[in-house]
C-alpha cells in the first residue's frame, strides 16, 4: 500500500531507520528545523582522517523527514566530508526514488542538518578546541 | 492479520443491507424521476421514499424539506451561499464558529469578497462555542450563523439548543453542519431550532458522493446549481436515484439502530480513552463528556502525526486520522486544533479514533499496545 505517495524505499527508511542514536563526544553536530513547523532533525557525526566514520540522527518529523535523516546517513558513512558537503537535497530524494512534491521542501531537511554537523566539525578544527557536544532533547 | 479501521470520519464502507436495498435502481432500469412514464414514476417514488426516510432521521417537519445534493460539501455551499445571498436584503453578515469544515468557512469567504461581512466565533479549549461572544458577534443584520452539530476532528457536540436560542433572538437563520453528528446521535431539527442542517450518506452507510441539505419551510434559499429545476428548483440536474434511495435506507437503519450502537460503541471509546491516556504525555483533545459516542482523539508530546498514522499502518494495520500539517494539502496544521488553543507544535502530534460497525470490543487492547508501541518508537528516535 503506497501511503500518501511515499515509494517504497522512502517506506522502508520509515521502518526500518538506519543509524538512530546519538554520538558521545561527536566531532560534529547540527541541528535544523522548527518544532512549530513540525520537523527537527539532529545529526551527529565523528570524523577520522576527513572520512565521516560513523554517523547517528534523531528526528522529530513525518515519515519523509525520517526517511530522509536515515537515508542520507547511509550515504554518507565512509565519505570524505568534502564529498559529504556536496550532498544535497535532491540527492537524497533521488536515492529514496523521489518524495511527493509537497515533501521536498519541508521534510526533506536531512542534508541541511548534516551540512551543519560538518560546519561545526570544520569550526571545531579550525579553534583546535573540544566543544562540549550539546544536550539531546536540548 | 486483518486489519482494524478506525477511521470512519473519513469514510464508510457501505451497509450491505443498503447495497442490497439500492442495487435494483442501478442494475434494473433506473428510470429518471422527471419522465412521466410508469418507469420514470417507479424512480419518483424511490426519490420520494429516501426522502421521506431521512426527514425521519432528523425529525423534519416533511419530506419536502430535504433536498438532495451530492454531498456534504454542496449542501454547506448551498446553505451557506444560497440563504446568505437570497436575504441579503434583511442584512449582509455571516458568522461561523472557528471549529467549521472547510466547505463551511470556504464559501463564507467567498461571500466576504462580495461585500459579506464575515465573523468567527471562538471556541474553549474543549471545542464548545463560546456563548458570550456568540452573543456580541451576532447582530441584527447577522442573516446566517453556522455551527457544526459536532466536530469530525475532536468529537465535541455543541449545546446546539442553547445556541439556537441566541442566533433567533439576535439573528436570522442558524445553519448546522450534521456531517458528523448525523446517525450518531439523536437529532431534532424542530425541537433544536435548526434553521438547515447538511447530512451525508457516507457518514451513517450510505453510498459516498450524496448528501442532503434540510431546509424549515418557509426559510427562502436561492439555487446556487441552476439548470433543469429538479428538487424544487434548488438543486438541478438528474438525481442518482441509486445513491439517494441508499442514503435513505441507510438514514432508516441508522434511526433504528442508533441507541444500541452508540451504547456499544461509547463504552469502547471510554475504555480506548482510558488506556491511551495512561501513556506519558498524551492529552485528549475535544470535551470530556460532551462528544460524539464513537470519537476519540488525542495529543501525543514529542512526534508527529503523519508518522503515528504510518507507524500505525504498517506495523499493525490499524487506519487512524491525524490532523497534522504533514497530512495536509495546505501544510498548515488543522484549524480546528489551533482555534482550541494548541501551539502547532502540539497540533503536529494529534492522532483521531472514529469507531464504527466492524469494531468490537475485543480490538480495544490491540489498538491500545499498537499506539503504545507508536508513542514509544518515534519518541526514541525524536529529536524532541
Amino acid at each position: 500500500m503506497a501511503q500518501i505517495g511515499y515509494s517504497k524505499k522512502v517506506l522502508d527508511h520509515f521502518m526500518s531507520p538506519r543509524n538512530v542514536g546519538t554520538i558521545q563526544n561527536a566531532d560534529g553536530y547540527g541541528k535544523v528545523g522548527n518544532p512549530v513547523c513540525g520537523d527537527l532533525m539532529e545529526m551527529f557525526i565523528k570524523v577520522k582522517d576527513d572520512i565521516i566514520t560513523d554517523i547517528k540522527f534523531k528526528t522529530f518529523g513525518c515519515g519523509s523527514a525520517i526517511a530522509t535523516s536515515s537515508m542520507v546517513t547511509e550515504m554518507v558513512k565512509g565519505m570524505s566530508i568534502d564529498k559529504a558537503m556536496k550532498v544535497t537535497r535532491n540527492d537524497v530524494a533521488d536515492e529514496l526514488d523521489g518524495l511527493p512534491p509537497q515533501k521536498m521542501h519541508c521534510s526533506n531537511l536531512a542534508a541541511d542538518a548534516l551540512h551543519e554537523a560538518i560546519k561545526d566539525y570544520r569550526r571545531r578544527q579550525a579553534k583546535g578546541d573540544q566543544v562540549p557536544t550539546p544536550e539531546v532533547g536540548e | 492479520m486483518k486489519g482494524i479501521y478506525l477511521d470512519h470520519a473519513s469514510s464508510m464502507p457501505v451497509d450491505p443491507r443498503v447495497l442490497e436495498f439500492a442495487q435494483p435502481y442501478l442494475r434494473k432500469s433506473c428510470g429518471n424521476p422527471s419522465s412521466l412514464h410508469s418507469v420514470g414514476l417507479k424512480a419518483k417514488r424511490a426519490l420520494e421514499e429516501a426522502r421521506g426516510k431521512v426527514a425521519g432521521l432528523i425529525n423534519a417537519e416533511e419530506p419536502e424539506s430535504i433536498i438532495f445534493t451530492s454531498g456534504a460539501t454542496e449542501a454547506n455551499n448551498l446553505a451557506i451561499k444560497g440563504t446568505a445571498l437570497r436575504n441579503a436584503n434583511k442584512g449582509k453578515k455571516v458568522v461561523a464558529s472557528a471549529i467549521e469544515h472547510i466547505s463551511v468557512l470556504n464559501p463564507m469567504k467567498e461571500l466576504q469578497k462580495g461585500g459579506f461581512q464575515f465573523n468567527l466565533v471562538p471556541v474553549d479549549y474543549t471545542g464548545i462555542v463560546d456563548m458570550g461572544q456568540l452573543r456580541e458577534i451576532i447582530s441584527g443584520d447577522t442573516v446566517l450563523t453556522s455551527i457544526v452539530l459536532a466536530n469530525n476532528e475532536i468529537g465535541t457536540i455543541e449545546p446546539i439548543r442553547e445556541i439556537a436560542e441566541v442566533v433567533h433572538e439576535r439573528g436570522l437563520y442558524l445553519h448546522c453542519d450534521a456531517t458528523a453528528a448525523a446517525g450518531r446521535i439523536p437529532i431534532n431539527v424542530q425541537a433544536s431550532g435548526i434553521d438547515l442542517l447538511t447530512l451525508s450518506s457516507n457518514d451513517f452507510y450510505g453510498p459516498q458522493g450524496t448528501g442532503a441539505l434540510y431546509i424549515r419551510p418557509k426559510v427562502r434559499v436561492q439555487p446556487i446549481l441552476p439548470g433543469g429545476g429538479q428538487e424544487r428548483g434548488l438543486r438541478s440536474g438528474t438525481e442518482n436515484i441509486f445513491a439517494i434511495a441508499g442514503m435513505g435506507e441507510a438514514a432508516r437503519i441508522a434511526q433504528t439502530e442508533m441507541g444500541e450502537e452508540s451504547k456499544r460503541l461509547k463504552r469502547m471509546r471510554d475504555k480506548l480513552i482510558s488506556e491511551i491516556l495512561k501513556i506519558e504525555e498524551a492529552y485528549l483533545t475535544g470535551h470530556p463528556t460532551e462528544r460524539l459516542p464513537h470519537h476519540a482523539s488525542f495529543r501525543f508530546s514529542r512526534i508527529e502525526g503523519e508518522s503515528i498514522l504510518l507507524n500505525m499502518d504498517m506495523r499493525h494495520k490499524i487506519q487512524v486520522a491525524t490532523g497534522s500539517a504533514c497530512s495536509s494539502k495546505t501544510l498548515e496544521p488543522s484549524h480546528v486544533l489551533l482555534a482550541i488553543g494548541l501551539k502547532h507544535e502540539e497540533a503536529h502530534g494529534s492522532m483521531v479514533i472514529t469507531l464504527g460497525r466492524s469494531n468490537k470490543a475485543e480490538e480495544v487492547p490491540i489498538i491500545v499496545d499498537a499506539v503504545q508501541e507508536t508513542v514509544e518508537r518515534l519518541r526514541r528516535m525524536s529529536a524532541l
